[in-house]
């Protein structure tokens, strides 16, 4: 049997092994703000998440981003021309959801995408579905997608 | 599960040896860190798969129509026609975003769920009670088989060649799809998928002739 002084010991590591593993959850102010999302700071996701094309057209731009979206099998929820926004949800034995929008660059001369998503209730912070994604978009485009510093 | 695993790390703590123990919480530590509140996206995805392509045949039709205004016009009028209500709409993009709920219930499932309510008592079982069906509809003007074939030199100073297409007058496509939501009798979400099944699709792209065809004659 164990002594005293080890099981005490014992209960001051499981007590620190419970705190570590609820640390690993968020608070309510991060999941709002998501502020400590894989450390990564909103810089370096908007630079994951934003594309910029070589078109000034930004209705065609938006069709065609619908079009990519149902093409990966996504259901449009909304899409708004002025605003230049689509959100759309993929429902695959998991929900994944996305927003895109596009705006005109400074110059007019090319269209900025920037895509978000969320994998059930996580928002997803990895650049490589991003990546997927902009390459579905720019081959159905016939443009190259730049990175935008 | 981490109520599950708390009680058997302390039964283990009442039974095993003091350095095995140590091994074990700092290993399951070390894990929860790591996976701390997320799970991963599947690769797949945002991946365009062959069988992607498979759908967009499968989902979009052709039609010959004055404008892309009639033919959303004669697809509201289908979406109405089976049920659907209207959620969002944009004109300049083409797009309608349509949902109904409606029973899920069905024979076989339910036999099942009797069989398992006998067998482990009535929390064992679960039928399909409601399902929400979602459909987004979208059209884009249709490009004809003779695209311009362009060439041209990037800001990078790469030679690129890609087919222009060209817009067909009086032609648009449609590309409906369809999604669904069942929640079991518990109100517990049992399934959420896309409906890929070509006969929907060929009986919605049958009615969307005909109602096309009206709009054309101008009968309401």
């Amino acid at each position: 049997m164990l002594t005293k002084s080890n099981s005490a010991r014992l209960s001051l590591i499981a007590v620190v092994a419970a705190t570590l593993f609820l640390a690993g959850c968020q608070t309510m102010k991060e999941r709002v703000l998501d502020s400590s999302a894989d450390g990564q700071t909103s810089v370096q996701l908007r630079s994951i998440q934003t594309r910029s094309f070589d078109t000034s057209d930004k209705a065609k731009t938006m069709r065609t981003v619908i079009a990519t979206l149902q093409d990966l099998g996504f259901v449009v929820d909304k899409a708004d021309l002025d605003l230049g926004t689509v959100s759309a949800t993929k429902l695959n034995g998991y929900a994944l959801r996305m927003t895109v929008s596009v705006r005109p660059s400074e110059s007019g001369k090319s269209m900025i995408v920037r895509a978000n998503a969320q994998y059930n209730s996580t928002p997803v912070t990895d650049p490589k579905p991003y990546q997927d994604f902009f390459v579905s978009l720019q081959k159905s485009l016939f443009l190259t997608a730049n990175n935008v510093d | 599960m981490k109520k599950a695993w708390f009680a058997t790390l302390l039964t283990t703590l009442l039974n095993s040896k003091l350095v095995a123990m140590k091994k074990l919480i700092a290993c399951t530590a070390i894990i929860g860190l790591l996976a701390g509140c997320a799970q991963p996206i599947p690769p797949e995805a945002l991946q365009f798969q062959p069988d992607n392509l498979e759908n967009r045949q499968l989902q979009s039709r052709k039609y010959d129509i004055k404008s892309e205004k009639e033919l959303l016009t004669a697809s509201n009028n289908v979406l109405q026609d089976m049920g659907f209500n209207l959620d969002e709409s944009n004109m300049p993009l083409g797009v309608i975003v349509a949902s109904k709920s409606r029973d899920a219930t069905e024979a076989g499932q339910v036999a099942g769920a009797i069989f398992m309510a006998f067998m482990f008592g009535a929390n064992a079982a679960s039928y399909d009670k409601v399902q929400k069906i979602r459909a987004s509809l979208v059209t884009k003007p249709a490009a004809t088989n003779n695209p311009i074939e362009v060439d041209v030199k990037t800001k990078s100073g790469k030679q690129v060649k890609f087919d222009q297409q060209v817009p067909m007058p009086n032609s648009y496509i449609v590309r409906v799809t369809f999604q669904r939501l069942v929640w079991n009798q518990k109100n517990v979400l049992t399934k959420i998928e896309g409906i890929n099944d070509p006969e929907i699709y060929q009986e919605f792209f049958d009615k969307l002739s005909k109602s096309v065809f009206l709009q054309a004659q101008n009968v309401n």
